[in-house]
């Protein structure tokens, strides 16, 4: 199954960089949460077990793993409702699957699932340009994890899949003006899902953070402590364990959805500048795989899998600088959780099993 | 051609995503610059303000002590409890806790809040001033727990007074300072003398406060101490009082049983001995915030314990106003010593009959006996030759009108009329009957305890006005330095045959046949004289009849002693004491106690009270045949009125 040959064409630079990703929001976990504590623990074994199922993505090849995909799509929705109506309630939303030694979130793997049902859709239509059959069947593939996971309710999640789609029918073909179309749509409806589709929260969310001020105790307090967490920083950050915004809770979850600002006080923008390079490197040389690819299959797969990454990461650190409404996502390889870092790493485990398998029949 | 035109189409796409990419993270990167570089200054302040907080340290007020050095005012510690609400979430839900942990009522503490809800969040809102040790362990025992992070519990340096309320007006009270008092070196939520000593030294008194730099989280728990500038402790001052003598004074009051007043001072220098006003405050109250009870009774009771009487209240003085008098009398070169006048038991002026209190009269009496006998015709006569113009000259002279310019605060202006004063008060011209009245310490004069206490000064010490003063030195860190220097405020030699005639009268009044006998003690040639004040006219007490004021006379005291280089010298009111002698055994005790102090003899103790034997007292108005039976004043003419 793993041809010693094989091993040759590993990106190992990415690999590299995703490790020292790993390393650095361990490191700043142990900071955050004030040293060896189980949660730091628990990211270890998070670590340990995302190698694992990039090790175990990355031996399986890619077009068995798209043979079976509707098998593994349907799937990862029966875990979805399960969680929808058996799942551990935790912060008012069902998110969770207990399993007893830690909890698992399906939700982080129905990006890759999507994903690769995606590829397979676009990659494997036999005609050569892509049709609006194709793109009516591949936005209803997305949209069925995406309304069950919204009902979690868990909307940041259910948001990444949208890129997925986005990234793989853009580079399928799809024809520009429908993003035009789509985008006006969306202008329009954007009212109307204030109105109706968005729960108190979200939209408190939303006013909070064009004017963080009108509520510097409640929601915009969690965006003013990030922009000052960030900011005090300065250009060589405060060192290591001595963030003071930080350490002293200041910045709320600060190991996880605020790993970030976290990382840019203590590390300064030195910090700042050499992580958000790290991460610029991992993603263009994933579009490199892309590129690569032996099949239009892999060069979706990958894309696919590396959209819902790269959303997820801009995101993230754009909000840990304050810059964005406050939503519960977290900055894959470096956020606290098992979940999360496994998911990640078994689409890397993917990327990385395209650029591999590039010369194989 | 598919294949190859999917290739390009893919290939081009892919460049689009990766520039996209590129661009997002330089606009992020961009982002983070801005931030951290451009802004960082400000962001920095932020983060410091966010988790450094100054907690004001109070500095100890200054000691005082008494003229020999015994600490009269000293500072102890005490606990309070505040709310500081930088990081609180829910300030209702620090309230009940609060109230539940400390057995507070919440309604009353929602209400202390309330009123500093306007202040910045990291004043600490004091919730309990001089808390008891077991709440001061149950909040601590919650902090620790994290439940009462914005709960703070600090110990502070509390004025401690002496017990029993002893001086308490001279001291004065502290409080914190109001609107007006903040500015120059006081800043709001400062403790600040509100009254006596305490507000006129409050400068020197009130140190400076220090402060305490900590680190604190994000729920307001202190995590270390980052620096610490001490409090300085106020400047230690000396007060010209003296500790045994002010007991003294105070024992006799209680040992006679009224309220009143006293000031005793050393004639020298103006050093103020002793200074009571009954019924007192105890500043102690005030030291820890006083409570509303305590404050509104403070203010509604009838006695007014909050005047000081010594330089508040106004009385009419009565006989002992004779001696301005006879000093005017001698002083003008209208009549010597030996003059002689008859006294027939009244006589007319003015076509009005005046009275004295001896039914039958003095017969022939001159100054000595006159000031002795305390005989009415002898100064209506004077008076009379006077005019009430030379009268208000020597009254001034002797520093009994206006304020004696104690360093005390709010002194009232003591008044002995003049035919100037009438014409701007009234707009009507003095009439020379109402001088017959003045004569006599009636009519319209009304003087303070210390206008009182300074015209005995300066009669006892030969015509020198020294201003009283209550402060000695103050020790500015150096070492004792005498601030305010006894101030002269005039001079005027008496002829020596005046002050031999007053001093002789005076001394007679108490070792003679006088009224002041009670004043007496072997050896020490007290000279003194009494007097009584009117509250009310004779008619007024015919109408308040009934009413549940106290109409009683009030009673005077002045002395000094020994008579000739007095030491010692002062005046008591007696309020409502009926009689002027009363207040005799008050001075008589402290003029004890100064000689066995200061011959080091064991201090005397005073006696329980004698039952009150009915006296005749020759200083009480003439007027009070009115309230006689009718036919004792049938076809006698009405007297002046007496106000």
């Amino acid at each position: 199954m793993f041809e010693r040959r094989l091993y040759h064409h590993v990106d190992w630079a990415m690999v590299a960089a995703i490790l020292a990703l790993c390393g650095i929001g361990l490191a700043q976990i142990y900071s955050a949460t004030g040293g060896w504590t189980r949660i730091f623990e628990t990211q270890v074994y998070g670590i340990v077990l995302g190698v694992i199922a990039l090790l175990v993505c990355l031996s399986i090849d890619y077009r068995t793993l798209a043979d079976k995909s509707h098998f593994i799509y349907i799937g990862i929705l029966a875990l979805l409702l399960y969680v929808l109506l058996f799942g551990v309630v935790r912060g008012g939303s069902r998110r969770w699957i207990d399993l007893g030694l830690f909890n698992l979130q399906p939700s982080e793997f129905a990006k890759a699932v999507v994903a690769l049902v995606l590829a397979k859709l676009f990659g494997e239509s036999r005609r050569g340009a892509m049709t609006r059959v194709d793109l009516l069947i591949g936005g209803a593939l997305t949209a069925v994890p995406l309304l069950i996971i919204a009902r979690q309710p868990d909307l940041g999640t259910a948001v990444t899949l949208l890129p997925v789609l986005f990234a793989i029918a853009f580079v399928a073909g799809m024809p520009m003006r429908i993003f035009g179309i789509l985008a006006l749509v969306g202008v329009l409806v954007a009212p109307i899902a204030w109105k109706f589709a968005l729960q108190d929260y979200q939209k408190e969310r939303i006013s909070t953070f064009l004017d963080p001020e009108q509520d510097a105790r409640g929601a915009g307090y969690q965006q003013i402590q990030a922009r000052i967490t960030v900011g005090s920083g300065g250009l060589w950050g405060k060192g290591f364990t001595k963030g003071t915004q930080g350490q002293l809770r200041f910045l709320p979850v600060a190991h996880n959805d605020f790993i970030f600002s976290v990382l840019a006080e203590e590390q300064g923008f030195a910090g700042v500048l050499v992580t958000l390079g790290l991460y610029l490197f991992v993603i263009l040389r994933a579009l490199e795989a892309s590129r690569l690819a032996k099949d239009r299959l892999g060069a979706y797969l990958v894309l696919g899998v590396l959209a819902s990454f790269t959303f997820q990461v801009i995101y993230n650190i754009t909000m840990s600088a304050g810059l964005a409404p406050v939503k519960g996502l977290t900055l894959p390889l470096m956020s606290y959780g098992g979940s999360s870092m496994i998911a990640t790493m078994a689409a890397f485990g993917l990327i990385l099993n395209v650029r591999m398998r590039r010369f194989t029949n | 051609m598919a294949v190859a035109e999917d290739r390009r189409r893919i290939s081009i796409r892919l460049v689009i995503l990766q520039v996209g990419a590129v661009l997002c993270f330089a606009a992020l990167a961009i982002s983070f610059w801005f931030l951290q570089i451009i802004q960082t200054g400000r962001y920095e302040e932020m983060a410091e303000n966010n988790h450094q907080r100054t907690l004001a340290l109070r500095a100890p007020r200054g000691v005082l002590f008494d003229r020999h050095g015994k600490v009269l005012v000293e500072n102890r510690h005490s606990f309070t409890i505040s709310i500081l609400r930088e990081h609180t979430k829910d300030i209702g839900r620090t309230i009940q806790l609060l109230s539940a942990v400390a057995g507070l009522d919440a309604r009353q503490v929602k209400q202390i809040v309330d009123r500093h809800r306007g202040e910045p969040s990291y004043r600490p809102i004091v919730i309990v001033e001089d808390a008891s040790l077991a709440q001061v362990a149950a909040i601590t025992a919650r902090r620790l727990d994290f439940e009462l992070p914005d709960v703070v519990v600090e110990e502070v340096p509390t004025r401690q007074y002496p017990a029993a309320a002893l001086a308490g007006h001279l001291f004065g009270y502290v409080g914190e300072a109001n609107d007006t008092q903040v500015g120059d070196g006081v800043s709001s939520g400062q403790i600040v003398g509100q009254s006596g000593i305490e507000k006129v030294y409050n400068k020197l008194l009130m140190g400076e406060d220090g402060a305490r730099r900590v680190v604190v989280n994000s729920t307001g728990r202190e995590i270390r101490t980052l620096d610490e500038v001490a409090p300085k402790e106020g400047r230690r001052v000396q007060l010209t009082v003296d500790y045994d003598l002010q007991k003294a004074a105070e024992d006799g009051f209680r040992n006679a049983g009224f309220n009143g007043a006293a000031l005793i001072m050393d004639p020298r220098n103006g050093d103020v001995l002793t200074m009571v006003s009954l019924p007192s405050y105890d500043p102690n109250d005030f030291a820890a915030g006083i409570d509303r009870t305590t404050w509104n009774s403070l203010n509604t009771d009838k006695l007014r314990p909050l005047q000081n009487r010594v330089i508040q209240g106004r009385y009419s003085p009565g006989s002992v106003f004779k001696i301005v008098v006879a000093t005017a009398a001698m002083e003008e070169g209208l009549v010597t010593p030996d003059h002689q006048i008859y006294c027939g038991g009244g006589a007319t002026f003015y076509g009005r009959y005046f009275r004295c209190h001896l039914q039958g009269g003095h017969g022939n009496v001159d100054m000595r006996h006159a000031l002795e006998k305390s005989c009415n015709v002898y100064f209506y006569t004077l008076g009379n030759m006077l005019g009430v113009d030379k009268i208000h000259k020597w009254a001034v002279n002797l520093g009994l009108h206006g304020k004696t310019g104690i360093d005390l605060p709010n002194e009232q202006e003591s008044l002995v009329p003049s035919t100037e004063w009438k014409r701007r008060r009234t707009g009507e011209k003095w009439y020379a009957g109402e001088t017959i009245s003045v004569a006599i310490g009636q009519g319209q004069v009304s003087v303070t305890p210390a206008s009182l206490a300074n015209m005995i000064t300066t009669v006892a010490n030969g015509g020198t006005r020294v201003t009283p003063r209550v402060v000695k030195a103050v020790d500015d860190g150096t070492g004792w330095k005498e601030v305010p220097p006894a101030v002269v405020a005039s001079t005027i030699a008496f002829r020596p045959t005046t002050l031999a005639a007053l001093h002789d009268g005076l001394w007679l009044a108490v070792n003679g046949g006088g009224t002041a006998g009670r004043a007496r003690l072997a050896g020490r040639d007290v000279a003194g004289k009494t007097g009584t004040a009117q509250v009310i006219s004779n008619q007024g007490r015919e109408r308040a009849r009934g009413s549940d004021q106290d109409l009683r006379d009030h009673g005077w005291f002045v002395f000094f002693a020994p008579k000739d280089n007095p030491e010692i010298a002062g005046v008591i009111y007696a309020e409502h004491g009926e009689h002027g002698y009363l207040g005799a055994p008050i001075a008589k005790h402290v003029i004890e106690t100064y000689f066995a102090k200061k011959e080091g003899k064991p201090l005397p103790t005073l006696a329980p009270p004698a039952p009150a034997r009915p006296e005749r007292d020759p200083d009480s108005p003439p007027a009070i045949p009115l309230s006689a039976p009718p036919q004792a004043s049938a076809g006698m003419p009405v007297n002046g009125t007496i106000q």
